[in-house]
């Protein structure tokens, strides 16, 4: 009988960087096929295709990469999530799954971001005669952008920072201090779009982007793709023992969005969904933050990353700073975060990024992560946060099926 | 002699000027935009309520990278309202390091731009409230 798990058997990520050879659609085929390639199946033994991307989501991806890999009639889902993209797509494979009406699915996510980054770009020129007239649901005369402060991401996950600095006394050293740590990471993963190390005064004394994040405390603009491909434990049960002794359990997968709290509508709140998602994910799971042996989280700023440690239960409310201060979230700490470089140093390709944080997980639990691997791996958890607003924790398992 | 106008409705050019927020009229949520519903209870039905012009610093930025058409470097502030509202606006007259926890701000407006006809957009900011001594 089914006890109705879901298994990851294939994973896979390109490299991340600039891909300026390649468009959206070839990212997507080389992971895709290579997922299914460690699966050891074809395109032709999925049920569902879901695929997740932001900039190009009106072009139906899903469908353009069926005809480069293989159209075999069966459903498929464009996924757009912010952020979250990529792992809400694995996502809609997953409940398919649950739902009955699929064995197997391809979860892919892909992005080319271009040079435009998080910041926007030039505004737009204007006509001829300027008139104010109110607009808008805020009734604006003119863009508030840098006159009623910023809501540019950078800026927002700084204030993000700041609050919790303000609230628990941690400095702007401690936010470079993560930034130091996930370039150092990076320097193991050959996928990712940094390897390069930064002393804490190179970071501290680099350009200011949004203080406290300076350049090497924002991800870079990264293309890239990833997939996985998931079963029902039924299906697993009929494949081939290699297959079996490689998948990883999902043993939680939680999605949530912002609930209301007060002051979320002038700036996202980042911290109250990401705090629901993980404590539904450990009750799902049965296990909690003292399990995991790794992690990897939304450090699309450094700001960002501090913050979540404390969201994520991975120290004590308020502790932080003295979690990062103790080396815990290095890779041979108590619970090793972002040993991939994270988005800080590998790149956030925005609709890969939530399926790569898989593919990392997943192949440190399989024993297969070389240079980098987490010793005897055994429970890992991925998060990823979109504005505005959605959040998905992931907590896998290494199988025993 | 040149109007004047608001930058955003809910900022009120009276004497003193103030904020104005839309208040749902079951659980007292505060909102700045034109509102559909409330996003905390669903009710439909709203009042005005005319915010304090003072707060706290809740969180900070100083930008110093953006799109082309915006000078930096500035700081923005999150501002949490005495007697309710927390809004984001630009903190004047401060350094980074005047910054410390619950640092109290009031509210002051300023000239953010003119239009042909010679009208002022007023825009709203904060500024560090110095302590007596």
């Amino acid at each position: 009988m089914s006890s109705g798990d879901i298994w990851i058997i294939g994973a896979s990520m390109t490299p991340f960087g600039r891909h300026d050879d390649k468009d959206l659609i070839d990212l997507a085929a080389e992971s895709a096929l290579d997922a299914l390639g460690d699966a050891d199946v074809t395109i032709n033994d999925i049920d569902i295709l879901t695929m997740g991307n932001v900039y190009e989501a009106n072009s139906h991806n899903g469908q353009r990469l069926q005809k480069q890999i293989g159209q075999t009639g069966i459903p498929v889902y464009n996924v757009v999530n912010a952020c979250a993209t990529g792992a809400t797509a694995l996502r809609v494979a997953l409940l398919s799954i649950k739902a009955g009406e699929s064995d197997i699915g391809l979860a892919v996510g892909v992005e080319k971001m271009g040079k435009g980054g998080l910041i926007g770009g030039a505004a737009k020129k204007r006509d001829a005669r300027k008139v104010y007239n109110p607009s808008g649901r805020y009734g604006s005369v003119l863009k508030t952008e840098g006159i009623l402060g910023t809501g540019i991401m950078p800026g927002v996950f700084a204030q993000a920072g700041t609050e919790y600095a303000l609230a628990h006394g941690v400095t702007a050293t401690h936010f470079a201090k993560v930034a130091q740590k996930n370039h150092a990471h990076s320097v193991l993963n050959p996928l990712a779009h940094y390897r390069k190390e930064f002393s804490l005064d190179d970071i501290l004394n680099a350009d200011v982007i949004a203080f406290p994040n300076t350049l090497p405390m924002c991800c870079p603009n990264t293309d890239g793709a990833a997939s996985v491909v998931v079963v029902s434990d039924a299906k697993l049960k009929t494949m081939d023992p290699d297959v079996r002794r490689r998948a990883v359990k999902i043993s939680a997968s939680v999605l949530t969005s912002d609930p209301w709290v007060e002051g979320g509508q002038v700036q996202p709140d980042v911290s109250t969904l990401t705090r629901n998602a993980a404590a539904a994910a450990y009750e799902q799971a049965g296990v909690g933050p003292e399990d995991l042996d790794l992690v990897e989280l939304h450090d699309c700023f450094a700001t960002a990353e501090l913050i979540h440690y404390d969201n994520l239960g991975l120290c004590e409310p308020g502790g932080a700073g003295d979690f990062l201060d103790s080396g815990a979230p290095w890779r041979d700490g108590k619970t090793p975060v972002n040993v991939s470089g994270g988005l800080l140093s590998k790149g956030h390709p925005l609709g890969a990024t939530g399926i790569a944080n898989i593919y990392e997980v997943a192949t440190h639990l399989r024993g297969e992560a070389g240079e980098r691997q987490i010793a005897g791996a055994k429970i890992g958890l991925t998060h990823v946060i979109g504005l505005a607003s959605a959040c998905a924790v992931h907590i896998l398992e290494a199988g025993v099926s | 002699m040149p109007g004047q106008i608001p930058v955003v409705d809910y900022l009120v050019l009276g004497d003193p000027p103030h904020l104005q927020a839309r208040m749902c009229a079951q659980c007292d949520a505060l909102y700045f935009d034109r509102r559909n519903a409330c996003a905390h209870c669903g009710r439909r039905d709203f009042t005005w309520k005319a915010l304090a012009s003072t707060g706290q610093v809740r969180g900070y930025t100083q930008v110093h990278r953006a799109a082309p058409s915006v000078p930096v470097p500035y700081i923005s502030a999150i501002v949490e309202l005495d007697g309710g509202g927390v809004v984001k606006a630009n903190l004047l007259d401060a350094q980074l390091d005047d910054i410390t926890p619950g640092l109290t701000v009031t509210m002051t407006t300023f000239v953010a731009g003119v239009d042909d006809d010679g009208t002022e957009a007023i825009a709203f900011g904060y500024k560090p409230v110095k302590e007596q001594g």
